[in-house]
């Protein structure tokens, strides 16, 4: 966190942020899971996963709204506060994979120096996660 | 295997959809209430889980010279402060939601993915905050299908509120309760009769079972009224003990019926009953856990009631196929 952090006069719309790569093992998974509380077994446990029909454990849905706004932040910096993270869902992020992060800003309110980002999240299967982040920046 | 106690409704679609939206404004259960305060151990776990090194969530100094003025929780963490964790308890089971959940069931949408969630903060969160959540079903919608299969999506609205009350943050969570594709849609029913209800009877009882001439002895299927060499009407019937072999088959392409997997093998099996040293009976069944390419004249099978659309059927699943094609 030691690159300078854009205030909102920085911000144009179509502005990218820094793209995100997160190497998806199977310890992340299962720790993202177990740090929100979440103990559904598809999130940990492989076998039970396979018997309903997963091919293997999946993220949950908790860790993958932390890495939303974790990549927000990672930009936007200590300052910034979010104020929205609407999410869609869509290919899993399966043990092995990795899931590259990219944002643009498409809006920007003068009236509460808020920004709205456009975030995907995709792995080898796909989009696992689009959506959008809004963000007050300082 | 617990067997869906897949009933016609007799509802059309739009009327099914209809009974539905008595559950839309209905509140899930009583508010539920965090087991901890906000607190900063459960903020490291998150953090380190999701490579977080943003200051304002574990160092004060940092946190206290930011616009926040103090440590405050990730926003994505709002969920998981009332998650119920390992071993608390799970919601009651005759609520709104189960009550939406068994009557969706009871047309086959037993399968669930999440597919949206929008969670919006009307502050952060600090370290001492207790919140609880109230759940309540804002949408039901209409019968779709989609690229799982066909069901209805059911929204859900979760709003958290502090200890004064005072709403903290929302979410708006999506989810879609399916048949998955070409698994599980009904089957056209067989049609029983008088003389043929125990054979169906004995496959809900987990049993394939053979047909046997009370007077002469002879084994004999389909079931029927009459024995074919002694003219007796009496019966009784034997188990099959499992195992037999493919004796023909043919694989249906066209046309397709909805409640089946296509390529379709059909096969005709020679069934090996117990006590009897040659093969009396072949039986009409599907196969299972099975690639099409497997089937082959004289393969060898094994035979399992399995559920399939609502039923319990006899099916063939191909062990060891002649030339090593299984």
């Amino acid at each position: 966190m030691t690159a300078a952090h854009p205030s909102f006069g920085d911000v144009q719309v179509g502005d990218q942020l820094p793209p995100l790569e997160i190497p998806l093992d199977r310890t992340l998974i299962v720790a993202g899971a177990v740090a929100s509380r979440d103990y559904q077994d598809v999130h940990h446990d492989t076998e039970l996963a396979r018997e309903k029909g997963s091919k293997d454990i999946i993220m949950n849905i908790l860790t993958t709204n932390g890495f939303v706004g974790r990549f927000v932040t990672d930009w936007a910096g200590p300052d910034a506060t979010i104020r929205a993270i609407r999410i869609r869902l869509g290919a899993p992020n399966y043990p092995g994979d990795t899931m590259t992060m990219t944002g643009e800003v498409t809006a920007a309110d003068d009236d509460t120096s808020t920004v709205t980002v456009a975030v995907r999240g995709a792995n080898s299967l796909g989009d696992h996660v689009s959506g959008t982040v809004e963000v007050a920046l300082p | 295997m617990t067997t869906p106690t897949d009933t016609d409704d007799g509802l059309t679609n739009e009327e099914f959809h209809a009974s539905l939206q008595a559950f839309v404004g209905q509140q899930i259960g009583p508010a539920m209430v965090a087991p901890d305060e906000v607190n900063v151990p459960m903020i490291r776990h998150w953090c380190e889980a999701m490579g977080d090194t943003n200051p304002i969530y574990l160092d004060e100094a940092a946190a206290q010279a930011s616009t926040h003025g103090g440590l405050v929780a990730p926003p994505a963490m709002l969920q998981a402060w009332v998650m119920t964790g390992l071993t608390g308890p799970s919601r009651s089971g005759d609520g709104p939601y189960e009550q939406l959940t068994d009557l969706l069931a009871t047309r086959g949408f037993t399968s669930v993915v999440a597919t949206n969630c929008e969670q919006t903060y009307d502050r952060y969160l600090r370290p001492g905050d207790r919140l609880s959540m109230v759940t309540t079903i804002t949408d039901v919608s209409a019968q779709k299908d989609t690229g799982l299969g066909t069901g209805h999506f059911i929204t859900t609205q979760q709003d958290y509120l502090d200890d004064s009350g005072e709403r903290v943050g929302s979410m708006v969570f999506r989810i879609i309760r399916f048949r998955p594709r070409g698994t599980s849609a009904r089957r056209p029913a067989p049609a029983t009769t008088r003389d043929s209800n125990w054979w169906f009877e004995a496959l809900a009882a987990g049993e394939v079972r053979v047909q046997r001439c009370s007077d002469c002895g002879l084994l004999r299927h389909p079931p029927g009224p009459m024995c074919p060499r002694c003219h007796s009407l009496a019966y009784d019937s034997v188990s099959i003990d499992g195992n037999g072999t493919i004796h023909s088959f043919v694989v249906v392409h066209h046309p397709q019926v909805p409640g089946f997997d296509y390529p379709l093998p059909v096969v005709l099996v020679d069934v090996d009953v117990t006590g009897e040293s040659v093969r009396p009976v072949r039986m009409v069944m599907n196969t299972a856990d099975t690639d099409p390419e497997a089937v082959v004249i004289g393969a060898a099978v094994r035979i399992e009631v399995r559920t399939a659309g609502g039923q319990h059927l006899p099916f063939a699943i191909v062990t060891d196929a002649p030339g090593g094609a299984s």
